[in-house]
């Protein structure tokens, strides 16, 4: 009997998860561009700056160059982020009718203030290259820098509203917005905000870094490399060192507002020691609530939670029934609050794991840097290589630690994942639309890829417009 | 008035907008096939929607962003209901945002021409599931007592909401050839030219089959009569005059007739509507109105003020963009898609 259950629970595809697979799938596939689109439009815009006020042609090369790609990565971008718009309504209708008035308008502004301006001047900036006064020209792409941030700014105020609700009030059966000022000065999003944009920093430091690196090893373009990799050693240690101070901040808030993420995130079952140590390794097991070969830090769970070195964190287990007393009008009794355990600890792990080795790269670089030795040492430009990944895999392990370690929510404390979603969509539909969307980004992706590798090899140099292969001959096509 | 119904109101100016704006620029994505007769025309045409084609789709998403805003029951209607037509017209939207990038960036004609059939797929495709999608929510569609829709194939696929379709994508080509009337030069210009003076024809026969299908299927004609007449007469005299400006090479005053008689067919689906914003096919009262689908007035009050804000920058930015690239576009320059 029991069995028979099971079998048929598996067999029977639920709409709800294949919903969560493809969100998760599309936003993860959106993000790999997202943050390289955000950080490498400001790396291109200082280029150009300075091509503009010192007048040099090895910056406007850069600028080009970097543009280049910057332009490749962007349509990918662009494409991704529309399906993002759609997938509210389509997938998640619930959700929408019930936070709509809140959640819609930040989406709103951002296509009316962001996504107008980015996309206007990129048009100017890719077209206006001699059309446009120099300076006109480079307000331009500041102006699409502009543009992504405050793309980033509303739609991380969304989100925030997800994490920690503020400025509405249940009305007619539903959140309907009371406050706007509360939810764009929400403390999610004021620790959220920075942490994103520090993070999209470390990802373009590290794509040029790790792009000079290998052209420096082939040894092509070396002046032009040499110069693009320590502007990159800059903006990576900038970067690295501003993502770790963010994340101390968000880790403090998180701590007051979603305990029980943190809990999960540190693999914490029963309230722990006052100090508290920060687990670096631990064998969790969700059945028994206990885990097995901790490693573990002393007092620095304590410093990461409240910057002093006292300090204790509630356990799961507390918090469950903290959350069960306060919450079962909302779900009902007998619900979970616990996340994924292993997946939110795993990936918070992921996350500061490649923080600190970004943090150690740039450092090794720079005083390579000052010795002379940086673009003879083949040992870190080979881990510089290598380092382009890491940027992309921290950015996801944060965003699925914030996202899965946020379940079962879907808006903490106000409406549930599994009650978010469309009811009148079958879950054939949506299995068809995720495999169709998986499709088309695997093509995107090896073709971007391709691209990109090809730009790369032409390298700074290359002519920047292909002649028309096939000039009109006026006397043959005629009207 | 009522801030929900300024609301509707704004939400058409915006759907206005886009075809008015994205229309001319799907409409060149056709003419890449049925008009160019080589690479380097293409070439051409798609040089003169470059700088644009991109912030005219956001005229799209911010009709997407403001429906669900100011409306979150329509929005979530609308977009779970309409799920396979709107999962295609995404489709296309994504083939034709890296075609435009990608067309050019490798030096081989094979690849220029695969990236050229995603543009001419992806600006043929999305008009036509649009005006599907909007001519069978003038028609009706099953939405129950829950505001949730759960159509069968023939609430999409229908004759009238086929019609719908095929009508606004022939708007969009004629649009379309005007504008190149508009940005090219030479022989591409004249052929254009040529071209609408035949497309005009078909376009006003479809519109007419249309009027008189809408007359049967729909209830817009019993709600709004006099207001719906004056729309249909003004439509044709906006492709009439099209037709005769194209004739006097007066191209600029052309391309807004065709623009106009898109921005008036909009209005006359969106007067239809009113004060309904999707109609139920099932029972009159399970309709979702201005009324019963919108926010609160909190909500519409922060983004009345919002939108009345910035929509002006967005509008000057806009056309001094259109100012900047004024240049008629030919293959003796340096083209950059
Ligand atoms: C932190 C930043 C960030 C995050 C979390 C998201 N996006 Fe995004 N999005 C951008 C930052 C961004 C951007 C930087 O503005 C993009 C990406 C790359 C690009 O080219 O523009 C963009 C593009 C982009 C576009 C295309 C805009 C255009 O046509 O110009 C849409 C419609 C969305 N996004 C929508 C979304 C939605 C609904 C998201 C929520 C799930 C989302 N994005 C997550
Ligand atoms: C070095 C130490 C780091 C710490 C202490 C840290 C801390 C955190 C915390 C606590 C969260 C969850 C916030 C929440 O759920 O509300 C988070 C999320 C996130 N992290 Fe980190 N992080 C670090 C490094 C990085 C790095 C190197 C990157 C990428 C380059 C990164 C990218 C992200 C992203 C994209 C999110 C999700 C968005 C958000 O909630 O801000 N983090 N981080
Ligand atoms: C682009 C960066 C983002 C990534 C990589 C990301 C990742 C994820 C993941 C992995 C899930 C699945 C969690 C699960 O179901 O277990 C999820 C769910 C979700 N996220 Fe995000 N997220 C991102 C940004 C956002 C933003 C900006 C919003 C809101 C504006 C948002 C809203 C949602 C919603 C509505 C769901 C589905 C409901 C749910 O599962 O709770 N996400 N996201």
């Amino acid at each position: 009997m029991h069995y028979k259950n099971k079998l048929k629970g598996v067999l029977k595809v639920d709409p709800v998860l294949l919903a969560r697979i493809q969100f998760a799938a599309t936003t993860i596939f959106h993000f790999f561009f997202v943050p390289l689109s955000i950080g490498l439009v400001l790396m291109v815009a200082i280029m150009q700056t300075l091509y503009v006020v010192k007048k040099q042609e090895l910056y406007k090369k850069m600028a080009k160059f970097w543009g280049h790609l910057f332009l490749i990565n962007f349509a990918v971008g662009i494409v991704t982020g529309i399906i993002q718009e759609f997938q509210f309504g389509m997938n998640w209708s619930e959700y929408s009718r019930f936070v709509g008035g809140v959640f819609g308008a930040p989406l709103a502004i951002e296509a009316l203030l962001a996504f107008f301006m980015e996309s206007t001047f990129i048009g100017l900036w890719i077209f206006g290259w001699d059309r446009l006064s120099k300076k006109l020209h480079l307000a331009c792409i500041w102006l699409v820098t502009l543009g992504t941030t405050l793309s980033a700014l509303w739609i991380l105020s969304a989100n925030s509203f997800m994490q920690v609700p503020v400025g509405f009030a249940i009305k007619n059966g539903r959140a309907e917005m009371n406050d706007f000022l509360a939810l764009v000065t929400n403390g999610q999003l004021l620790v959220e905000f920075p942490h994103v944009i520090t993070g999209a920093i470390c990802t373009a430091a590290f794509f040029v870094a790790g792009i000079s690196a290998y052209n420096l090893l082939r040894k092509t373009s070396i002046a032009f490399y040499k110069k693009s990799l320590k502007m990159a050693l800059i903006f990576g240690l900038i970067g690295s060192i501003g993502v770790a101070l963010t994340g101390h901040t968000q880790a403090q808030y998180l701590v007051n507002t979603q305990p029980m993420k943190m809990a999960a995130a540190e693999g914490i079952w029963k309230d722990t020691p006052d100090p508290a140590p920060w687990s670096m390794f631990a064998w969790i097991d969700t059945e028994n609530h206990e885990n097995q070969f901790e490693v573990n830090i002393p007092y620095a769970l304590s410093f990461l939670s409240y910057s002093k070195f006292e300090g204790s964190l509630k356990g799961m287990e507390t918090l469950q029934q903290e959350y069960t007393e306060k919450y079962y009008t909302v779900v009902g009794e007998g619900t979970s609050y616990i996340p994924p355990v292993k997946t939110t600890y795993w990936s918070f792990r992921l996350m500061i794991g490649f923080g600190v080795a970004m943090m150690i790269l740039p450092i090794v670089g720079m005083f390579l840097w000052r010795k002379g030795r940086l673009e003879t040492s083949p040992i870190f430009m080979k881990w510089m290589i290598l380092a382009i990944a890491f940027p992309f895999l921290a950015n996801t392990a944060g965003w699925i630690m914030t996202e899965v370690g946020r379940q079962p929510w879907s808006v903490f404390g106000l409406i549930t994942t599994a009650d978010a979603v469309s009811p009148n969509v079958s879950a054939g539909m949506i299995l068809f639309s995720t495999i169709m969307y998986l499709l088309v980004f695997s093509i995107l992706l090896i073709v971007m890829v391709y691209l990109m590798v090809r730009e790369i090899k032409k390298g700074p140099d290359a002519k920047d417009a292909l002649a028309l292969k096939n000039p009109t001959d006026p006397f043959k096509v005629g009207a | 008035m009522e801030l929900s119904e300024l609301w509707f109101i704004l939400i058409a100016l915006v759907f206005i907008g886009f075809f008015f704006l994205e229309g001319f620029d799907f409409g060149v994505g056709m003419s890449t096939r049925l008009l160019a007769k080589n690479q380097t025309e293409r070439t051409v045409m798609v040089n003169t929607i470059g700088p644009f084609w991109d912030a005219n789709e956001v005229w799209l998403l911010t009709g997407g962003g403001a429906i669900f805003a100011a409306f979150p029951h329509w929005y979530a209607t609308m977009f779970s209901g309409y799920y396979l037509p709107l999962l295609a017209v995404l489709l296309c939207l994504i083939g034709r945002g890296v075609s435009f990038e990608f067309r050019r960036k490798v030096d081989d004609p094979k690849w220029t021409e695969i990236w050229d059939w995603v543009i001419f797929i992806s600006s043929l495709f999305p008009p036509f599931l649009l005006g599907v999608l909007f001519t069978s929510m003038l028609k009706g569609m099953p939405i129950g007592q829950d505001m949730n829709m759960t159509p069968g194939f023939f609430d999409f696929i229908n004759v009238y909401s086929l019609w719908g379709g095929v009508t606004v994508t022939l708007l969009c080509f004629l649009h379309g050839l005007h504008f190149l009337t508009l940005k090219t030069d030479g022989v591409l210009r004249q052929r254009a030219a040529v071209l609408a003076k035949k497309v005009v024809w078909t376009v006003l026969g479809a519109l007419v089959i249309f009027v008189g299908l809408s007359w049967l299927m729909t209830d817009i004609f019993e709600v709004r009569l006099v207001p719906e007449l004056i729309l249909v007469v003004l439509i044709v005299a906006a492709y009439g005059l099209s037709y005769m400006f194209n004739r006097q090479k007066r191209e600029g005053l052309a391309f807004s007739m065709t623009g106009l008689g898109l921005a008036f067919t909009v209005t006359a689906i969106f007067v239809g509507l009113f004060p309904r914003v999707m109609i139920s096919s099932i029972d009159t009262a399970f309709d979702l109105t201005v009324y019963n689908a919108a926010s609160g007035n909190y909500s519409l009050k922060i983004m009345t003020i919002v939108a009345l804000t910035i929509l002006p920058f967005v509008l000057g930015y806009t056309i001094w963009s259109y100012y900047v690239f004024r240049k008629r576009v030919t293959d003796k320059e340096h083209l950059t898609y």
